[in-house]
């Protein structure tokens, strides 16, 4: 009596919690199936990122690699130290972010990570949103990753986040009613005017786009493709940027970070 | 803060033509484009830039609003000793940057 009573009770309790905690869905683009934007990219554009001196992104990484080391005017501390050498300290760092910040509980990305340190630990002014800085120590941090795979975590409070982003991605919106999901998962490699649709892989940024002739952030990317299809562009810092690079993030699983990357 | 970069090969003998690349850090403002806020960027190209070699200058450029932003430049010397290759440029804000580098040659055997 009293097992068949327990027996009931976890049956009654099982698939109730099991419906409330959202599983991450199958994935829409497999190992195999994943590319990185940069085969989507014309042969002149591979060649420019290839090329380790004329890469424009490069600038950007000098300055990065100079700022790492360069002391806080407030209290003297730099990045370096308090986390040491960038090639071995911050190795794989980039490959896990948007990561939940555990003291505020927060979802962060790299670049609002680093404004946390600019701000707590150095005691300096908030690095403005795509600054040369922001842009340069991000890149250095991503430098410090070059070739690891993605993998962010969306264990635990990450996980509502990450279907948020979920949720986002597959989302009609906009004027031209059209989801990340509808040209990334579903058209990529057919041509949008003269551009060949990539699966919007997030494995390069900070990026150095042609069509802005400068380094840019994801979330400066993510814009501009919201503008593209005539949705309203959420804030700079907005929390839906952050879900929807995590699942980006995810969604990208596997793939070697590649910078300094360069595209259209 | 602006970068400037220089390149050539990693062994020159005395006597090779070499190619230089040089690659400078500006936005090159058309001044045909416009901000967020629909406000004009006033132009701001580089107007002048210079190279020596030693004492001789090798390379003169007057780029325009036609060049895109961080520009990528290419020339060939002729190497015949151990220079000091000195890069200046000037752009509308009259910013200057420089680039001092010494390019070291062997002697031909």
């Amino acid at each position: 009596m009293k097992t068949w009573l327990l027996g009931t009770c976890l049956a009654l309790i099982l698939p109730s919690s099991l419906a409330q905690r959202p599983t991450p869905a199958e994935r829409h683009l497999p190992y195999s199936a994943m590319r990185s934007g940069l085969d989507f990219s014309s042969t002149d554009v591979q060649a420019l990122q290839a090329d380790q001196f004329a890469n424009p992104a490069q600038h950007w990484l000098t300055l990065g690699n100079a700022l790492w080391q360069r002391g806080s005017v407030a209290n003297g501390k730099s990045c370096q130290s308090c986390h040491g050498d960038l090639a071995t300290g911050m190795r794989g760092v980039a490959t896990r972010y948007p990561e939940i910040d555990r003291t505020s509980g927060r979802l962060l990305n790299l670049e609002d990570r680093i404004q946390n340190c600019t701000t707590k630990h150095q005691q300096a002014k908030p690095l403005a949103p795509e600054s040369e800085a922001l842009l340069g120590l991000t890149l250095s941090l991503a430098q410090a990753s070059k070739g690891m795979p993605l993998r962010v975590a969306i264990e635990g409070a990450a996980l509502a986040h990450w279907q948020a982003g979920a949720n986002l991605f597959t989302q009609r919106q906009g004027q031209l009613n059209l989801s990340c999901a509808n040209c990334h998962d579903q058209r990529y490699g057919q041509r949008l005017f003269s551009d060949v649709i990539s699966q919007g892989q997030p494995n390069g940024y900070p990026v150095y786009r042609l069509e802005w002739q400068t380094l840019g952030s994801l979330e400066r990317r993510l814009r501009s493709c919201f503008s593209g299809i005539r949705a309203e562009v959420p804030p700079w810092g907005a929390p839906e940027m952050r879900q929807l690079t995590l699942y980006l993030m995810w969604r990208a699983e596997g793939l070697a970070l590649e910078v300094p990357a360069v595209r259209k | 803060m602006s970068f400037t970069r220089i390149q050539w090969p990693q062994r020159i003998v005395s006597g090779d033509v070499v190619k230089l690349r040089l690659l400078v850090q500006h936005p090159m403002e058309t001044g045909f484009l416009q901000d967020l806020n629909g406000k004009i960027i006033p132009r701001n190209v580089l107007r002048l830039l210079t190279c020596t070699l030693g004492q001789q200058e090798v390379f003169r450029v007057e780029p325009s609003s036609g060049i895109s932003a961080n520009p990528l430049f290419e020339f060939h010397v002729r190497a015949s000793e151990t220079a000091e290759v000195v890069v200046q440029w000037v752009d509308d804000r009259n910013t200057r940057g420089e680039l001092r580098q010494t390019m070291a040659v062997l002697p031909r055997l």
